[in-house]
């Protein structure tokens, strides 16, 4: 009976674990380390600001969780911001007094596009998703750099802006709105049917595939779907911090990473999209928190590469800890 | 936020071994609007007086800011302080003229701006026959090619803009020993170069800047430095000098933080420094590029900007005018683009040049901030340009 409570309780850790609980312990680490560094932070207006500057890292991991869920990952959503920027900034360039929501829906359209072609390349063409989406980010790093030379013409027009800088009512910014929405869209997605045939396919993409899921169409809507976060979060970061010719440096590792701090097993099959959503918050908290304690910008990579390790470390442990033991303890195998 | 690429850091890493050698000839080697992930130095950060400060050379810098330059007043890129004529006999050739260019790379928009004038430049002059451009995109091995080819391609001068200085040295040297050689922006470990063309230099631009703040901030109020990225020497030098005229007038610098020239970085930092130990009551800043994003922070905050220091980009001096700010523009010109070609026609009609072609390096200030700002340029201009009268200005440099 003693064992079968341990197996019980180990279940409740082995899920607590898959859910992603390490990720809130780890957020609410580092709020408190945050505060102890800096007792106003926990103020209303700036909460929302860390909320607000937050947002597109959030969105590209919601997206990133996708494809990393379903057995992917996508590097290209990092250079697909950088395209989304410039594209704005030269579309308002070249059109002076176009409407926003023209110039928005443009650069929705072009990153579910992008996003698409890389499901292509997966499902059709049978390419790795990580070499696939290597090479779009190449192609779209070398595209920017070939038409804008390093300098992006244009500018963006204040209204365009505001969707990343502004505020919807009171000082509740349009970037944590929108960053809702998209949270809370993923979520229902993730509880619908099409959650779980991402969730098997990820686990086993043959057996998904015996099942009757059909595994080329599950790819092309993860990536098509990573393409638009992207573009929405190219929009924010546009309107946050301008026109830049670097603006998604790093994105996608950093999205990668989040997701992997939520828990989520790379290779795919197991993961919450809250937890992954969480991860993007620790670690711009824990960038926040490396800034009020000086740490150089430059070590900010190295945090993040030993956490991604020890992230993944810790989820492996875990996992074969709780599935071997009972194995050798119990005869009856796992629970 | 975002950060240096691994490639970068592993560049960083792989150059820290030169990086000694780098040190001892750095401060008279001005990178202007460098990127930083592609010079190659020391990755050490310049608290107290780093191992790039040279006194000799920022004693020589600060001086040079208060003389006037020879030469007219209304073309600086003609300008020069205390030359020292070198004989160009030798190199004196009739007849077309074809000019060559090894450029470092136009990775920034100071450079995108350089290439341009540059251009322009050799368009207004009928000599000049042929001009060839090569572009090392950022890189070293790029550019000793470069240089290696257009040595072979009937050049009767070499115009460089060298990458960084010491990897490119070897190149140059050889080079020079087959046509005339000119230098400008950086430099390198050679004087076989007929004329290296460079304005004063990074310890007046980082000096300049901070006495401003000296002046327009109360005692003992609080400095937010903002660098773009450590171990970079003329930033090191901008921002050594920078630390001296705070130190000596007592300004406490609360907060010395690298952005890596990302403005969304920019912006949460200032953003955080707001909050943080009581504000802050002025912003230096070692490049302009993130200055707009560093002016946003405080308004997002909802609170005023303190002054603050920025370059002669059009959006920063567009803000400066429209928010009335208390600013001050240091620059690092990219008028100094068209002088390469000034001294190449000289050379080679046999006229004198000088050895070192000290450029003035203007300050744009409240005062004449109207002449600077162009709101018909694009954001991402230098005004500092001295394109004006050139040959498709506006249109040609984006403006309309």
């Amino acid at each position: 009976m003693t064992a079968l409570a341990v197996d019980i309780r180990r279940e409740g850790l082995r899920r607590a674990l898959q859910a992603g609980a390490p990720v809130y312990l780890l957020l609410a680490a580092l709020l408190v380390a945050i505060a102890v560094a800096d007792p106003g932070f926990f103020e209303p207006d700036r909460l929302l600001a860390f909320a607000k500057r937050s947002a597109p890292l959030v969105i590209l991991a919601a997206g990133q969780y996708l494809v990393i869920v379903s057995g992917g990952y996508d590097l290209s959503v990092g250079s697909l911001v950088t395209v989304g920027v410039v594209v704005a900034a030269e579309t308002f360039n070249e059109f002076p007094g176009a409407p926003w929501p023209a110039v928005v829906a443009l650069l929705l359209a072009g990153g579910a596009l992008v996003g698409l072609a890389n499901g292509l390349i997966v499902a059709v063409l049978r390419v790795p998703s990580f070499i696939a989406t290597l090479g779009m980010m190449l192609i779209l790093e070398g595209a920017v750099f070939y038409w804008t030379q390093g300098s992006p013409h244009g500018s963006l027009p204040e209204d365009f802006r505001a969707l990343g800088r502004g505020n919807a009512v009171g000082s509740l910014p349009w970037a944590v709105v929108i960053c809702l929405a998209v949270g809370t869209a993923t979520v229902l997605l993730m509880r619908a049917a099409f959650g779980r045939t991402l969730l098997a396919t990820g686990d086993n993409e043959r057996a998904a595939a015996l099942a009757g899921v059909r595994v080329a169409r599950i790819r092309l809507a993860v990536f098509t779907l990573s393409g638009l976060a992207a573009a929405i979060a190219a929009v924010l970061v546009g309107g946050f911090s301008g026109i830049s010719a670097q603006a998604g440096r790093g994105d996608e590792f950093e999205a990668i990473t989040a997701v992997v701090l939520g828990g989520a097993a790379l290779g795919g099959g197991a993961g919450s999209v809250v937890a992954a959503m969480a991860g993007a918050f620790s670690l711009q908290a824990l960038f926040t928190l490396l800034n009020l304690h000086g740490v150089s910008g430059a070590l900010e990579s190295t945090v993040q590469g030993l956490i991604v390790i020890a992230a993944v470390w810790l989820g492996a442990v875990n996992w074969s800890r709780v599935r071997r033991r009972p194995a050798t303890t119990t005869p009856r195998g796992e629970a | 936020m975002r950060r240096t690429n691994l490639s970068a850091v592993a560049l960083a890493a792989g150059t820290l071994a030169v990086a000694s050698a780098l040190t001892s000839c750095s401060s008279d080697v001005p990178t202007g609007e460098a990127n930083p992930g592609t010079s190659t130095s020391a990755a050490k950060t310049g608290d107290a007086q780093s191992k790039f400060f040279e006194q000799a050379e920022y004693d020589k810098q600060l001086a040079l800011r208060n003389k006037t330059p020879q030469g007219p007043a209304d073309r600086p890129w003609e300008q020069m302080f205390d030359p020292q004529m070198v004989q160009t006999d030798k190199y004196k050739k009739s007849g077309g003229l074809h000019l060559c260019f090894s450029n470092a790379g136009v990775f920034n928009p100071w450079r995108q701006v350089g290439l341009k004038n540059i251009r322009a430049e050799v368009s207004q002059h009928k000599e000049i026959t042929e001009f060839t451009v090569f572009d090392g995109q950022g890189k070293d091995d790029k550019q000793i090619s470069d240089i290696q080819e257009l040595t072979g391609k009937g050049c009767d001068a070499l115009i460089v803009s060298p990458n960084t200085t010491a990897t490119l040295t070897p190149a140059v040297t050889s080079a020079c020993g087959k046509l005339p050689v000119i230098v400008f922006d950086r430099g390198v470990d050679t004087d076989c170069p007929v004329t290296f063309i460079n304005p004063i230099g990074g310890y007046a631009y980082g000096a300049t800047a901070a006495e401003f703040l000296v002046q327009k901030v109360k005692p003992g109020g609080k400095i937010l430095a903002l660098r773009i990225s450590p171990g970079v020497d003329v930033l090191e030098n901008r921002w050594s000098a920078a630390k001296l005229a705070f130190d000596k007038a007592g300004l406490k610098v609360a907060d010395v933080q690298f952005t890596e020239g990302d403005t969304a970085k920019t912006k949460s930092i200032v953003a955080d420094a707001i909050q943080r130990s009581g504000g802050v009551d002025g912003v230096w800043m070692d490049a302009g590029a993130t200055s707009v994003a560093a002016v946003e922070a405080f308004e997002d905050a909802g609170r005023d900007v303190p002054p603050i220091t920025g370059e002669d980009q059009q959006d920063f001096l567009k803000v400066w005018k429209d928010k009335k700010l208390t600013a001050i523009a240091p620059t690092y010109p990219t008028f100094q683009w068209r002088t390469p070609i000034i001294a190449a026609l000289r050379i080679l009609a046999g006229q004198p040049v000088p050895k070192e072609w000290k450029l003035p390096q203007p300050t744009i200030t409240e005062q004449n901030l109207g002449q600077y700002y162009k709101p018909n340029m694009p954001p991402l201009h230098y005004a500092m340009c001295g394109c004006e009268n050139l040959p498709g200005f506006p249109q040609a440099w984006g403006g309309k």
